[in-house]
């Protein structure tokens, strides 16, 4: 520890009870957002019955392949659509770059399952557009060959469509914090953009892409609703098939615990990939590289690459979205709606502020207190990302109603009353419910910014005698303040779409949008569902645009950047 | 007043403003939007404030027994008779004995203990293409594994509890090897992966993926009380074939409710299930959700009458909770997703 090298006559040396209590602090945190998720891992010590043998025999090798696809096609999906326009919207300039910078972002507000069921409501062999071609051209069921949306691949497509901003948004801030002289250095040593892109950028942005990708791919985990509505067959729904079919509930969660054995490898694969390529930033202010104008077939290359992601994963299901809402438009505006709505956006608030703090306190006490149990401990708090919301629930409300339960016996044998269960069916155990699942994305987040800065700049703080959580708030989180807005962002947005853990642990008379939604979706009553569905998205619009405001740094270091390289330039030539 | 003293007023004035009019809590598998308005109606009548939440049964049965003791939990409500099974068999229903329950609901369709009582009928039918089936070319769910309707059998997936519960009641019926076989028939007549809701499979006819669909009463009934005009087309095309007329009938399904063990309001949960099983709450459901009257005296809704009388399966309902687990194994073993 370097305190010990530090001179004495520092006044304001960390005195010893404050480095004791932060990693204290942090690992009894840790346990307790870990509890849902030891909870379920504990269920492999009970007996499950003949439930494995006979998930062997019959389904079980189905669950595996379906994810492993449904994986599989989800990471080059997200990959596809969202390293190159992050790179265009970085790297080059043409007209329409910054109303793509956040567009591209938009996808993230739609629930999976309701692109899902918008883009069944259109593609589906009923729906309007096969239907309008049978009469057009008087064709039957099996006259023509059109794509299965109900498919392996249509979830394929969904789940890439509404996942791969994780991406994008990180790809994007890599880019955006490489600096100038990096991309310079590379072009005078005679790269092309695109070389530059392929041989520096993209190395460089590895880390970015590895998290975003780990999000998107727990975000896929943990989908149930899409794979459910496509009939397919996948670990999640074989969980759920295992509990509410099969009456086992050991069973289901000896399956989640498999999942999550199979997420804890992926992750520590993630971070020791993050590991072994750590970049800081060397300028202490990154310049922003000039953009490099784009003409021609590479112009409209850039429309299309940026222009298709928004277009599908946005514009066509948003569309169909209002159309819908606009069959049922006085039906939805009711008082009630305005609950929801407000309903919503409290829990989000409240858990992305909440996450925000926590994914602070863990990644920074991880930075100054590095040890075994920290880092063993923020990947077992990683997992909850990846399990389906029910099993966090239920992780979740065994343990507090069992605190609840001895709270209501002890008050009541001592003070001779009985307050019933305090904590369950209340907002608060929803909220910890919320961190025990979106608090990974904020770590990530908050991490990835984290160890972009130099430790030199924390050993500069300590020679100054600044206490950590000085040093945290003056000079760690101004300099990361993108990933701040990000984490916050994410989380926020997880919490307007999160539907299971909101079903099962609500207080009484609480609904949310999502659950609006999701109850007349699930009566397959897609046009009344389109109201509360289009609700989520405007909300979660707002953020998403004043994120992707607060990411563009310095908009007019870039202007500054591009003036200062055009007067290069023309100075060039008149020499 | 010493501490302890203190802190045990202060938690019981906080208690007793938990607690203060009257009131009963429901958990409730019915959607809001379809119990919603009969419980409104309830608390205007009553005075009694209904507090509710809504989730799958199987989770709302879940969070009761973790509760615990201190369950704010007074009825369940599930879509069902093979989950209010579940409930009695997870011990968290209190039995009741009620005249006006005992005389209104029919033996066959409440619990022989009385933890529970249906509360509305459906029924899982077949449906056809009335332009391009006879109603005379099938009469019986066994048909459905006929190969001679390879690749026209719409039905979604056995996930489903309303497949559960109807596969259920043919291993009572038929015994489980004959229902394997059964299930693997249909399977190998299925048009497409089993798919969306029922609903999905009603449109699935009208479009020609398939010719025969497996669907509820109520869905059909209402498609065509819709206010999308395109629903109410695709409903019109399509005929009910009530199976099994000449031998057990139609299987059913009930929707019902029980009184929890560890209720605080038992008066007032026994006061609202009395109320859904009154006229007016009868009639609310026939008219809304389409639904049959558990009693035999009130009338069934126009749009239901259009399907005709039919012969229902008096099955005991309860069986179709008792052998949920062997229809979904049978169902993984026949490779009916």
């Amino acid at each position: 520890m370097k305190v010990d090298t530090l001179p004495t006559s520092l006044k304001t040396r960390p005195s010893f009870e404050k480095i004791e209590a932060w990693p204290l602090s942090l690992l009894l945190l840790s346990l307790i957002l870990a509890t849902p998720i030891l909870v379920v891992a504990s269920s492999v010590f009970f007996p499950a019955g003949d439930i494995w043998e006979h998930l062997l025999d019959t389904v079980l090798t189905r669950y595996v392949k379906n994810s492993a696809a449904l994986m599989l096609g989800v990471s080059i999906g997200v990959l596809a659509l969202g390293i190159l326009p992050a790179w265009l919207v970085s790297a080059y300039r043409f007209p329409g770059r910054a109303i793509f910078e956040w567009a591209l972002l938009l996808p993230l507000a739609i629930p999976a399952y309701i692109i899902a069921y918008t883009y069944t409501g259109m593609l589906d062999v009923a729906g309007p557009l096969q239907s309008a071609l049978r009469e057009t051209f008087d064709w039957r069921y099996g006259d023509y060959w059109f794509p299965e949306i109900r498919s392996l691949g249509g979830a394929i497509a969904m789940l890439s469509l509404v996942f791969y901003p994780y991406v994008y948004l990180l790809c994007r801030a890599a880019f955006a914090e490489q600096s100038g002289s990096v991309m310079e250095a590379a072009r005078s040593l005679g790269c092309t953009p695109r070389g530059a892109f392929v041989r520096v950028a993209m190395p460089l942005a590895r880390p970015a892409i590895v998290v975003g990708l780990s999000i998107a791919l727990m975000e896929t985990l943990a989908d149930y609703g899409t794979v459910q509505y496509f009939g397919l067959s996948t670990f999640t729904t074989g969980i759920y098939r295992t509990w509410n079919g099969l009456g086992s509930s050991v069973g289901a969660a000896q399956l989640a615990a498999l999942l999550m054995c199979f997420v804890f490898v992926l992750v520590s694969l993630e971070s020791a990939s993050r590991r072994q390529s750590q970049f800081f930033n060397t300028g202490s202010r990154v310049r922003p590289g000039a953009r490099v104008p784009l003409h021609g077939v590479e112009l409209v290359g850039a429309y299309m690459a940026c222009g298709l992601p928004v277009l599908f994963g946005f514009l066509v299901p948003f569309t169909q979205l209002a159309v819908w809402a606009g069959l049922t438009a006085e039906t939805i505006l009711t008082r009630d709606f305005f609950g929801y709505f407000l309903n919503s956006v409290t829990l989000a608030v409240i858990t992305a502020l909440a996450a925000l703090a926590l994914a602070l306190f863990i990644a920074y006490g991880k930075r100054l207190y590095p040890s075994r149990s920290s880092t063993a401990a923020s990947r077992v708090l990683g997992l909850g990302y990846a399990l389906p919301g029910t099993v966090v629930a239920i992780g979740v409300l065994l343990p507090f109603a069992w605190l609840d339960n001895r709270l209501s016996a002890f008050l009541l044998a001592r003070f001779d009353t009985n307050p019933g269960l305090l904590l369950s069916g209340t907002a608060f155990i929803l909220v910890f419910a919320y961190l025990v699942r979106f608090l990974p994305i904020a770590m990530n987040t908050v991490e990835a910014g984290l160890g972009k800065i130099k430790p030199s700049m924390d050993e500069a703080g300590r020679s100054m005698g600044l206490r950590p959580a000085i040093m945290l708030r003056r000079i760690h989180m101004p300099m990361m303040r993108g990933s701040l807005v990000t984490a916050l962002l994410l989380v926020f947005v997880d919490v307007m779409k999160e539907l299971p853990a909101t079903l099962l642990l609500r207080p009484f008379n609480f609904n949310t949008l999502a659950i609006r939604t999701y109850e007349l979706a699930n009566e397959e009553r897609l046009a009344d569902a389109a109201g509360p569905a289009l609700a989520i998205v405007l909300a979660s619009l707002i953020p998403v645009i004043l994120l992707s405001l607060s990411l563009r740094p310095s908009a007019g270091a870039l202007e500054e950047a591009d003036i200062i390289n055009k007067n290069s330039n023309t100075t060039g030539k008149e020499s | 007043m010493n501490t302890k003293q203190l802190i045990g007023f202060a938690v019981g004035a906080l208690a007793s403003a938990y607690i203060s009019a009257a009131e009963v809590n429901v958990y409730s598998a019915r959607s809001e939007e379809l119990i919603k308005p009969a419980l409104d109606r309830f608390s205007e009548e009553t005075g009694i404030e209904v507090n509710l939440i809504t989730e799958s049964a199987d989770a709302l049965i879940r969070r009761i027994e973790l509760e615990g003791m201190n369950s704010p939990a007074d009825v369940l409500l599930t879509v069902d008779a093979g989950r209010l099974f579940r409930a009695k068999e997870a011990g968290i229903l209190v039995s009741v004995d009620s005249e006006i329950l005992n005389q209104r609901i029919p033996s066959a369709y409440r619990d022989p203990e009385g933890e529970w009582y249906g509360l509305s009928l459906r029924s899982r039918v077949i449906m056809f293409d009335k332009s391009r089936v006879d109603a005379s070319e099938i009469a019986r769910y066994e048909d459905l594994a006929d190969p001679k309707w390879q690749g026209q059998v719409c039905i979604r997936s056995s996930g489903n509890i309303y497949n559960q519960s109807l596969l259920a009641s043919l291993i009572e019926h038929l015994g489980e090897q004959a229902t394997q076989d059964w299930a693997e028939g249909l399977v190998a007549n299925m048009a497409r992966r089993p798919q969306g809701g029922d609903r999905d499979q009603i449109r699935a006819v009208v479009a020609g993926q398939c010719k025969l669909a497996v669907a509820n009463t109520y869905y059909l009934a209402g498609m065509l009380n819709s206010s999308v005009a395109a629903d109410v087309e695709v409903a019109q095309q399509i005929g009910v074939l009530w199976p099994n007329q000449a031998d057990r009938g139609a299987h059913m399904n009930v929707s019902g409710a029980g009184v929890i063990k560890t209720a605080k309001n038992p008066d007032e949960a026994l006061q609202l299930i009395e109320f859904l099983s009154d006229d007016y709450a009868q009639q609310w459901y026939a008219e809304v959700n389409n639904e049959y009257s558990v009693r035999e005296d009130i009338a069934t809704s126009t749009i239901l009458q259009q399907f005709g009388d039919f012969k229902a399966d008096e099955l005991n309902l309860e069986v179709l909770g008792r052998n949920n687990a062997a229809a979904v194994r049978l169902a993984d073993r026949a490779g009916w997703q």
